[in-house]
């Protein structure tokens, strides 16, 4: 199938891969994009369409190091199908998948079944993360060679912690070969064994065990001491407590290879989102103080956290309808995460072209180039977009999800800030009922 | 449009200063105590004395609740709560049905918003739930039109033990208010603590909590808007010094276990409440204990049996109390 | 519409003082009495009984309260429970003459409560009824044995007792109520 080329015409273009910041139009054909700028674009000669994007932020499509689809094992929850689609409305062009499925992703088989599933069903691209242990059981290291020569492109145990330290040395000394990064889920089961929320006075009030933030600094400062010790990359997924950014900023300066990312729900949510048992606020790592979001912000903005990653966690409904300590840990999060992340700019603690960049370049630059030009609009680069209003306001309404994950606890919040359109490859992947093409 | 009718339907035999009273209750569940206003724990304490009068009779038994089903679903054993609830509808004439977990479909992983819709299908007016996890009955109440009373659920909340600990320390002191209450304990993993502190303060009195600092909750320490402020007091003798009411908790063995704590030797060492530390308290002061009582670890023999010890009148009030709940709860068509 | 006013302080005590003689004289003896006041304003009118019935006999009478709240036979369907507050009667029930005191007498709804919620105490010998007011519309068969007055009334009427020791002020009124009030009744 050959698509038109297409102009997207007088949006706010903001790619801060190149530093751009300008209302301008933007030239995709043939899967690439052909040209951008406020002055003269070429057009091609043939017939094109054109989409109106004033008033909207066009950008990079934006990319995922972090989220949860599934499959294989857990289909009733979500598919590389459904969960692609959440994507695409979300404006995520690629995803990385991690490897908590059944069977886990530990083997080049269950690698080449992602991608060959991604490749027949999914709409937007799909990168996964392959294992760190064997059976993600933390007893002894994966195939990790073989997984990156299938296209794993990090390695990680995520949803369980690496409980043995001599283990997760030799996973950062053996991931050297690769280059390729071990993304740390930062906890110590052994402080937040039973633990259901942030440890705390709301945890206090709801008699609810509690998870200190020690739990997950004691796990990212042993890592870090890893990483030094080894020379390998280390990847902080989910960062929440001020805490874990101040041993990241450490040890940055000290000049260890440590990226870190965050997700939205902890930059904007709080633990008092617990409050009425809420199993939909129930997340590992959990939500919590205000004091915190004011530290992940921080190390945002002075560039200690590299990224924002959703960590997309969807669950069936049945799975929330239960005891809030039974209740799976998770936040169905692909869909509401522009709008969630937009209150930051809204409110003035984040510029555009800031959060573009954690959606973007930032994440790109941790995935590698072996994928062609990710997370840029630079001519020749894949035409991977995502169009965005950032004034619209909007009803989350879980119904009308992509994700088989409607576990949010913002169903029925208002958000300002509206994905109206991702591209991926030259093809529309998501457009709005509000958008015209003509 | 109800209120009118309900007005005219009652008129004139109902005088006006009743209806007036009584909307003060608009509530169709109890779960905690967190949310009730003085002039509610008022009304119940007041209609417990109605209750209480009930129970000195010979024939201890009142039509009320007749034709009302209470059904008392229990997750985690309880001798004494469940009786006490059991025996409350009995005396106000209700249909009562006793459940527990292991009867029940539960061991077959039914959900538990299923089993509640079940007992509902089967005609329950009240739902008198006891669970081993925090919030278990919010979780199932969003879900009901039947009454939901929380017999306890896990560390979180035990609302009608608090109401009768309230109640027995008005029958003593009069009022709550001003009052210096000590609980000494394990209020980490208390509900019976937390529904207390929540009525006490509510109440007026001031609330210390005494125990060693494995068993001390976060965050009460913090100015903030979540909790009721309270005292810190690790130290039994500077706690109990001065104090109106003693409320001693039951220790699981199982904090020892879970490593909490070095011994329980050294537990009734630093904590048990003894004669001679209850000496240090005011000389009229009562000694509460919500039992069962593990005798000689948390209260010593001699301080449960005293004259101090108002522990057999709670069980007794238990049952009023209980009774004033479930009639107020009964109340209006739905 | 204005109230109306139908006995004012003087009415209501030479009435009661008529009562107490009534209630002496249907007895014979004083002995075996117990006035007691149905709750709330039946109380006081007992109370005043008993002192009228002191003053004449020199006989103190013992006076109860009852609370029949828990035996009302509309709980179901009251949006509210009523305030239910101790009953409160010296001494036992049994054997003695009960003269059951209330300030008016409707429908006998709350009549019939009493007489059950007095008989879960024991085995009175008799049962005997005193109403300040009678306003008809019965819907159960009972009458009083005293009756201070006959007030024939409509429904959508409401009659109102004010007594010093409740309400500051002895008088009992008509309110007339809109006929709105009456529909609603029939729609319920």
């Amino acid at each position: 199938m050959i698509t038109k080329p297409l102009l997207i015409q007088g949006g706010r273009i903001i790619d801060p891969s190149q530093g751009i910041d300008e209302i301008g139009n933007l030239i995709i054909s043939e899967g690439k994009i052909l040209g951008l700028g406020s002055g003269q674009v070429s057009l091609p000669d043939s017939d094109y369409d054109v989409l109106n994007a004033e008033g909207l932020i066009v950008c990079p499509g934006f990319i995922d190091l972090h989220c949860h689809l599934r499959q294989p094992g857990f289909e009733e929850k979500e598919t590389i199908s459904s969960g692609s689609r959440a994507a695409a409305r979300g404006g995520f062009t690629t995803i990385c998948c991690m490897p908590n499925t059944n069977p886990p992703l530990d083997s080049q088989a269950t690698i080449d079944y992602v991608k060959s599933v991604a490749a027949s069903e999914g709409v937007v691209r799909v990168l996964p993360v392959g294992c760190i242990s064997r059976g993600g059981k933390g007893k002894e290291l994966a195939e990790m060679g073989e997984l990156a020569q299938a296209g794993a492109i990090a390695f990680s145990d995520d949803g369980q912690p690496l409980r043995s330290s001599r283990l997760m040395r030799q996973a950062m000394e053996y991931s050297l070969a690769f280059g390729l990064p071990v993304i740390d889920h930062c906890e110590d089961t052994a402080l937040s064994e039973n633990g259901q929320m942030n440890e705390g006075i709301i945890a206090t009030r709801l008699g609810l065990c509690g998870i200190p933030a020690a739990a997950e600094e004691s796990i990212v400062a042993r890592d870090l001491a890893l990483a030094e010790l080894t020379g390998a990359r280390l990847h902080i997924a989910h960062t929440t407590t001020e805490g874990s950014v101040e041993l990241i900023r450490r040890a940055r300066e000290k000049g260890i290879r440590v990226t870190a990312e965050v997700t939205p729900h902890h930059l904007t949510l709080t633990e008092e989102k617990v409050l009425g048992y809420d199993t939909n606020a129930k997340v590992s790592p959990p939500l919590r103080t205000k004091r915190d979001i004011e530290a992940l912000i921080y190390g945002l903005k002075e560039g200690v956290i590299d990224i924002i990653a959703t960590d997309h966690a969807p669950h069936t409904g049945n799975d929330k309808l239960s005891e809030f300590a039974l209740a799976p840990f998770g936040i169905s999060g692909l869909e509401t995460a522009l709008g969630s992340l937009m209150s930051l700019v809204h409110a003035g603690e984040l510029t555009l072209a800031m959060l573009i960049a954690k959606l973007t370049c930032g994440p790109a630059k941790i995935i590698g180039t072996g994928y062609g030009k990710l997370g840029s609009l630079e001519v020749e680069a894949p035409a991977e977009v995502t169009i965005f209003d950032p004034n619209r306001e909007w009803l989350v309404d879980t119904s009308d999800f992509a994700s088989k994950g409607k576990n949010t606890p913002l169903n029925g919040e208002k958000l300002k800030g509206k994905v109206m359109a991702a591209i991926y490859q030259g093809k529309l992947v998501y457009k709005d009922e509000g958008l015209i093409i003509k | 449009m109800r209120e009118v009718k309900q007005k005219d339907e009652l008129a004139p035999e109902v005088k006006p200063e009743i209806l007036a009273t009584t909307s003060v209750w608009q509530r169709r569940h109890i779960l905690d105590l967190d949310d009730f206003a003085p002039a509610e724990i008022e009304l119940v304490l007041e209609t417990t004395d109605a209750m209480k009068e009930v129970l000195s009779r010979p024939i201890k038994k009142v039509p009320a609740l007749r034709g009302k089903t209470v059904i008392t679903l229990f997750y985690e054993s309880s001798t004494r709560t469940r009786s006490s609830f059991e025996l409350a509808a009995k005396n106000l004439s209700a249909d009562v049905i006793s459940l527990s977990a292991q009867a029940s479909s539960v061991v077959k992983g039914e959900s538990l918003v299923d089993t509640l819709a079940t007992l509902e299908a089967l005609g329950a007016d009240i739902v008198v739930m006891r669970h081993s996890h925090s919030g278990a009955p919010y979780i199932t109440a969003r879900y009901m039109r039947a009454s939901m009373v929380n017999a306890g659920d896990g560390w979180h909340a035990h609302p009608t033990q608090a109401l009768l600990d309230l109640y027995t320390i008005r029958e003593h002191k009069g009022s709550i208010r001003g009052l210096k209450v000590v609980i000494i304990g394990d209020i980490k993993h208390s509900r019976v603590a937390r529904s207390n502190i929540w009525g006490l303060t509510a109440m007026g009195a001031e609330v210390s909590v005494c125990c060693p600092f494995t068993l001390l909750p976060a965050g009460l320490d913090v100015v903030q808007h979540h909790f009721p402020k309270v005292h810190i007091e690790p130290e039994i003798e500077s706690a109990l010094c001065g104090a109106d009411v003693v409320m001693t908790l039951r220790l699981q063995q199982e904090r020892q276990q879970s490593g909490l704590l070095p011994s329980i030797r050294e537990y009734v060492k630093l904590y048990q409440l003894t004669e001679a530390r209850l000496a240090k308290a005011k000389a009229d002061a009562i000694v509460l204990h919500p039992g069962p009582v593990n005798e000689d670890i948390e209260i010593s023999l001699a301080v449960a049996q005293g004259p101090q010890s108002v522990i057999n009148e709670q069980i007794t009030n238990g049952v009023a109390v209980r009774m004033a709940l479930l009639y107020l709860l009964a109340g209006g068509s739905r | 519409m204005a109230n109306k006013i139908i006995m004012t302080a003087e009415d209501i005590r030479r009435t009661l003082a008529r009562v107490a003689h009534e209630i002496i004289e249907f007895n014979k003896s004083t002995e075996r009495l117990i006035l007691v006041g149905m709750r709330t304003r039946g109380v006081p009118l007992a109370r005043r009984l008993a002192a009228n019935i002191e003053h004449f006999e020199g006989a103190k009478i013992p006076v109860g309260a009852l609370d029949f709240s828990l035996y009302r036979d509309d709980l179901n369907s009251l949006g509210l429970q009523p305030i239910v507050k101790s009953t409160d009667i010296p001494i036992g029930v049994s054997g003695r003459v009960i003269v059951l005191v209330d300030d008016v007498l409707y429908t006998g709804r709350s009549t019939r409560a009493a007489m059950d919620a007095l008989i879960d105490l024991g085995r009175p010998q008799a049962i005997q009824l005193a109403v300040l007011i009678d306003r008809g519309h019965r819907e159960l068969p009972i009458r009083a044995d005293y009756v201070g007055k006959n007030m024939p009334s409509a429904r959508h009427e409401e009659i109102q007792v004010q007594l010093k020791e409740v309400d500051g002020v002895d008088e009992v009124a008509i309110i007339p109520t809109p006929s709105v009030k009456e529909e609603s009744h029939e729609g319920g």
